[in-house]
């Protein structure tokens, strides 16, 4: 399984035909306190870099893009009752939302963890 | 100037700790040639309290007072007694001279207010949630129907023929805007709303149905009817109430499933007004639809000592954080028309509401068996709360500017509400409240049957 | 007359003057969680009852109805008081509010000044307060004539050619004048999409212009703070609608070339849109029409001081251009030449010569409640008043930006004098402590804070907007309290991290309200046995 990031702050485990999309921790901290998440439903078609969900902190609304092309297969449920997953867990039970894998080849434009890293730094 | 408290020596002390030597120096920005170099154009000098006062009194003396008439008008507005304490309250400069309260440490007072007038809205209307309030039952009509946009996802509206008209305008001037494709009707000049009629509009096209209750012409529409068939085809019921006291003897809508309740409020506290300001009401029955809701919410939480305190909340909805994307452009809304509405719900209580409306009924059902015995008069409704249609069998706009000629307001006549159809120009539309009398009832009978006859 | 020497009393203190080591909040707990004068007061829901009410209305009497089969058989769970009982409860809510009549309000872009009683006395008259919207209109020719003439003194103040009235506050005016302009460009077969707005605009202009179907384009500013002229000439074409510019800027700037963009506009098929929630600055001084506008709201709850109540009822009428006139919503007023006020609207706007108009936006005639207190406050001022109101309001907002620019950053401070409010943001105070930090020390000195966090454009920005109502001793006594607390953020003082101390709560939790909204009281659990206060209503 490998996990690509955005240079929007959105991360992306690929694991075979499917993807899981959350935001990165990076992010969280930015945002501050997470109120709400509205999660794409499944059956949703994303394209890259378009809207697939948006993410609430009590005064900023922040909208999450789609990293690549693909099919919304399920959104998280627990983030529904539980906002704050995303505060303390974002880059694992605070995921957003599964997805197929419309075109592979546009994971090659993403980062590495490390690339990421260096990418953070610089800002 | 009475209202400004700079003397001559304050302005010139402030200018020099400024570093400008006259108040112009100030404007530099604005361009010369734009600066106005005389007074406005015609608008006197300022004036003393005692003139500006006796210019408006004369002003208001040209209106004929609802409470110096025989009154019987309605559609969408409605006289009623509002006790003086209510006035009292809301001239509470700490109330009247407040701001939205975006400081909630110190703004409690307006906020717990605001959450207790949520709760009576939601209560009354049956539903789960109500906001702090809209600007009137018209917008809150098209928010409704612009929020039932955002949860279906569909852009097809079906308007009652028995919505009021202008209601019914304010949605279609939105709707040409947003490409809402709305799908009016005219009214039908029955005993009883046509639900099948309604009904057989609804298709798996549509976002919502929107059905006044009472309606246009005081009927009572079976709102569980209508939606159950707007559920069976994904669309959403939307209810619109012009008058909140006949829910104090009718179902509410939420009970009856309506999903967004939605009408006018000045029936308690606020008076006539001319119109405006009024209080636009809005609620939705199932709480998963909150975050699709126009305007503010205030919530409940805690201050940093654990003690309870109250918020505006779910702000992310609101233009000011989700500019282009909001739900809605509203700011500013009604707040001091909803205090009103609160005090007078607060001093009615359900004992009050429901003696109120019983009393509002008792005299709507003298005043229309009374009426139903003027030669040529009957009364088109098979039910009605506290207003009912009456052929005439005479253009009503006649009738009605004959009668205010002697000092009775009669009621609102269909013709200036249709104009464009001549089908419903003998129809009179009578409303009746406690403040209505007996005496009045004669007075509006007996001057029936002198220019009817 | 002249003044008294203020003399301080016999301690040697006075009001308004700090008192060493004095800390009035300081002592035991008390019983009632109330503190002498701070009353703590329940919600309405636990204190009411069904069966209370403080209304004399006839008991309900049993027996036939004509209201169908829909009688109400459920508890609709509405307490009541008794009068006594009310009129205490909202009396200790309003103490716990803070309000122009306590003190300076500086809420910057709001104009909070003060609401002249006579204007509330007015609009009480039975004429104006007790007339039905749709009375025979010989019924109501004052009320009209009311319209009318407020009509005709918005439509001079700002040197425009028409006005429509009906808008209910400033977001619905705005609206009224985007979709005049829309109803002009589709009028002429001209579609356009695009809506320009800086990026210091007030939220309701971009969700304005979404609501009514345009895309938004963010307009650059310059270095002063001012729109960018050339960047704003450069993307003017065929797909642009209009632009929207607020004047007086939310930066409490003159845009100083409002005529050249104007011009530039037009010349490209546009229309003006200009925000006027600031006209309070520039009333009498300068008229909106003369700049090229072609649209502009005014907000009578803010320039012509009808009381904002906690959130409203505001009034936005729309003063419009010759070019958009003819495409303002029904109904209107209109005067003719034998001097008789009519009800211009659907069925006889022919007769007018107004048959292109946009639609309808509200049931009835607009705010009128609204426009019989703003008519009492311009006859009140009258032309010299008015004039002064935006000199005095001008000064007022200088005189705090200059005294206090050596403690708090003022980003546009170089941009020349400022209107009727003065900008600062948070740059050089100490780490960890930001603008709502210092705005919640401000209301322990007893003051109502300033806008925060608006405009966007700048960090942590702090709005400051005096109005023209406030003496120069109260211009002082807030100057010195900013002051101090502008020290204390520069400073570090982590005791304003906590801060407000003593007000009626402290820092409310936003996030638990967010996640767990609770909107509406619900019951709490009932002891076993004990009937709910829904099961206690029915007949």
């Amino acid at each position: 399984m490998a996990r690509y990031f955005t240079d929007e702050h959105e991360w992306i485990d690929v694991d075979g035909d499917t993807a899981t999309v959350g935001i990165t921790d990076y992010a969280q901290g930015q945002l501050g306190d997470i109120v709400f998440v509205e999660l794409p439903s499944a059956g949703t078609s994303l394209s890259k870099g378009g809207d697939a969900a948006v993410v609430e902190s009590v005064k900023a609304a922040s909208d999450v893009y789609a990293p690549i092309d693909g099919e919304v297969t399920e959104g998280n449920g627990a983030l529904e009752d539980d906002p704050a997953l995303v505060n303390t867990a974002s880059e694992g039970d605070g995921w957003f939302f599964k997805m197929t894998i419309g075109d592979a080849s546009q994971l090659d434009g993403l980062m590495d963890e490390a690339g990421y890293k260096a990418f953070c730094d610089s800002l | 100037m009475r209202y400004l408290p700079l003397t001559q020596d304050d302005r010139s002390a402030m200018l020099a700790r400024i570093g400008a030597s006259k108040i112009d120096d100030l404007f530099v920005d604005v361009p010369e040639e734009a600066r106005l170099s005389g007074p406005i154009a015609g608008l006197p000098l300022h004036a003393s309290e005692m003139a500006v006062e006796k210019h408006m009194r004369r002003l208001s003396k040209k209106n004929l007072a609802a409470a110096d008439a025989a009154f019987f008008l309605g559609a969408g507005a409605y006289k009623h007694h509002v006790p003086a304490s209510v006035d009292h309250i809301i001239q509470r400069g700490e109330f009247l001279t407040a701001y939205t309260p975006y400081q909630p440490e110190i703004a409690q007072g307006t906020l717990q207010m605001l959450f207790e007038f949520q709760s009576q809205v939601a209560r009354l209307y049956g539903c789960a949630v109500a906001n702090a309030s809209m600007y009137d039952g018209s917008t809150a009509c098209w928010e409704a129907v612009a929020m039932a946009g955002r949860v279906t996802r569909r852009k097809r509206v079906v308007l009652s023929g028995a919505l009021h008209p202008h209601y019914a305008e304010v949605v279609r001037t939105m709707a040409k805007f947003t490409e809402d494709e709305i799908a009016g009707a005219s009214p039908a000049l029955e005993a009883s709303p046509d639900n099948a009629g309604l009904i057989s509009r609804i298709d798996d096209q549509t976002s919502c149905v929107v059905v006044q209750y009472p309606d246009i012409l005081g009927r009572i529409p079976d709102l569980a009817a209508i939606a159950e068939a707007a559920h069976s085809k994904g669309a959403l019921l939307i209810a619109v109430n012009t008058e909140p006291v006949a829910l104090g003897a009718i179902k509410s809508p939420g009970e009856l499933g309506a999903d967004i309740v939605v009408g006018e409020g000045q029936s308690i506290g606020v008076g006539l007004q001319f119109g405006g300001p009024y209080l636009g009401l809005f609620a939705v029955r199932d709480p998963k639809h909150v975050r699709q809701m126009p305007g503010r919410l205030c919530g409940e939480t805690q201050d940093a000592e654990g003690k309870r305190g109250f918020v505006l909340t779910l702000s992310t909805r609101e233009q000011h954080i989700r500019r282009e994307k909001a739900t809605s452009n509203i700011c500013t809304n009604s707040g001091l028309c909803a205090l009103a509405f609160s005090v007078h719900m607060t001093l009615l209580g359900e004992k009050g509401l429901r003696a109120l409306a019983a009393e509002n009924h008792r005299l709507a059902c003298l005043a229309a068996d009374r009426l139903a015995k003027v030669p040529g008069v009957s009364v088109l409704n098979d039910a009605f709360f506290n207003e009912f249609t009456l052929r005439l069998g005479k253009d009503a706009r006649k009738v009605v500017r004959t009668l205010a000629d002697r000092g009775v307001l009669a009621g609102v006549s269909l013709g200036r509400l249709f104009p464009a159809h001549d089908e419903l120009a003998d129809c009179l539309l009578v409303a009746v409240t406690e403040t209505t009398t007996e005496e009045d009832i004669e007075t509006l009978a007996s001057a029936f049957e002198e220019v009817l006859a | 007359m002249n003044a008294p020497p203020k003399t301080p009393n016999a301690s040697g203190w006075k009001p308004g003057t700090p008192v060493e080591g004095h800390n009035a909040m300081s002592g035991p707990d008390t019983a009632t969680g109330n503190r002498a004068l701070m009353l703590e007061e329940p919600l309405l829901f636990e204190i009411g009852h069904v069966e209370q009410t403080g209304v004399d209305l006839p008991e309900p009497q049993g027996g036939a109805n004509r209201l169908g089969c829909f009688d109400r058989a459920e508890a609709i769970g509405l307490p009541g008081l008794s009068e006594p009982e009310t009129v205490r409860h909202y009396t200790r809510l309003s103490r716990q509010n803070y309000a122009i009549d306590l003190g300076l309000f500086p809420l910057g872009s709001c104009t909070m000044k003060h609401n002249p009683r006579l204007n509330e006395k007015v609009a009480r008259m039975p004429g104006f307060a007790d007339v039905h919207p749709l009375q025979p209109v010989d019924t109501v020719r004052g009320a009209l004539e009311v319209v009318n003439e407020l009509a005709h003194w918005l439509i001079e103040l700002t040197g425009m050619y028409g006005v429509a009235m009906s808008p209910k506050a400033g977001a619905h005016g705005e609206l009224c004048g985007i979709l005049c302009i829309r109803a002009a460009l589709e009028a002429r077969g001209d579609a356009r999409e695009v809506i320009l707005v800086p990026e210091s605009a007030h939220g309701t202009n971009p969700a304005t212009a979404a609501f009514a179907g345009y895309r938004i384009e963010n307009i650059p500013a310059n270095s002063d703070g001012r729109v960018d002229l050339d960047a704003l000439k450069s993307r003017l074409g065929p797909d642009v609608a209009g632009v929207m510019i607020t004047n007086p800027s939310t930066l409490g700037l003159f845009e100083r070339d409002l005529k050249e963009i104007s011009d530039a506009v037009h010349a490209a098929g546009g229309f003006v849109y200009c925000d006027g929630a600031n006209f309070n600055a520039i009333v009498g001084k300068v008229r909106p029409g003369d700049l090229g506008v072609d649209a502009m709201h005014i907000n009578l709850h803010k320039t012509f001081s009808t009381p904002h109540g906690g959130g409203g009822p505001g009034s936005g009428p729309v003063v419009l251009s010759e070019a958009l006139a003819p495409f303002g919503p029904l109904p209107f007023t209109a005067r003719t030449k034998d001097g008789v006020v009519h009800l211009v609207e659907e069925e006889n706007a022919a007769e007018f010569d107004h048959t292109q108009a946009f639609g309808r936006m509200t049931a009835f005639h607009g705010q009128m409640g609204m426009f019989t207190r703003a008519l009492t406050y311009i006859l009140s001022h009258g032309a010299d008043g008015l004039k002064q109101v935006a000199e005095d309001a001008v000064l007022n907002a200088n005189y705090i930006l200059r005294s206090l620019e050596d403690v708090l950053d003022a980003p546009f401070a170089h941009s020349g004098p400022c209107m009727h409010e003065a900008l600062f943001s948070d740059k050089g105070f100490a780490e960890g402590l930001s603008t709502l930090d210092l705005a919640k020390g401000l209301i322990d000195e007893g003051y109502h804070p300033m806008t925060m966090y608006f405009p966007l454009v700048v960090h942590g920005a702090m709005l400051v907007e005096p109005t023209e109502t406030e003496s120069k001793a109260a211009l002082d006594q807030f100057i010195g309290a900013l002051r101090s607390v502008a020290e204390r953020a520069v400073n570090g003082d982590e005791t304003l991290k906590t801060a407000p101390h003593y007000a009626p709560r402290r820092r409310l939790d936003e996030t638990l309200a967010a996640r767990k909204p609770v909107l509406a009281w619900q019951e709490p659990n009932p002891p076993p046995g004990s009937p709910s206060l829904s099961e206690q209503g029915g007949r």
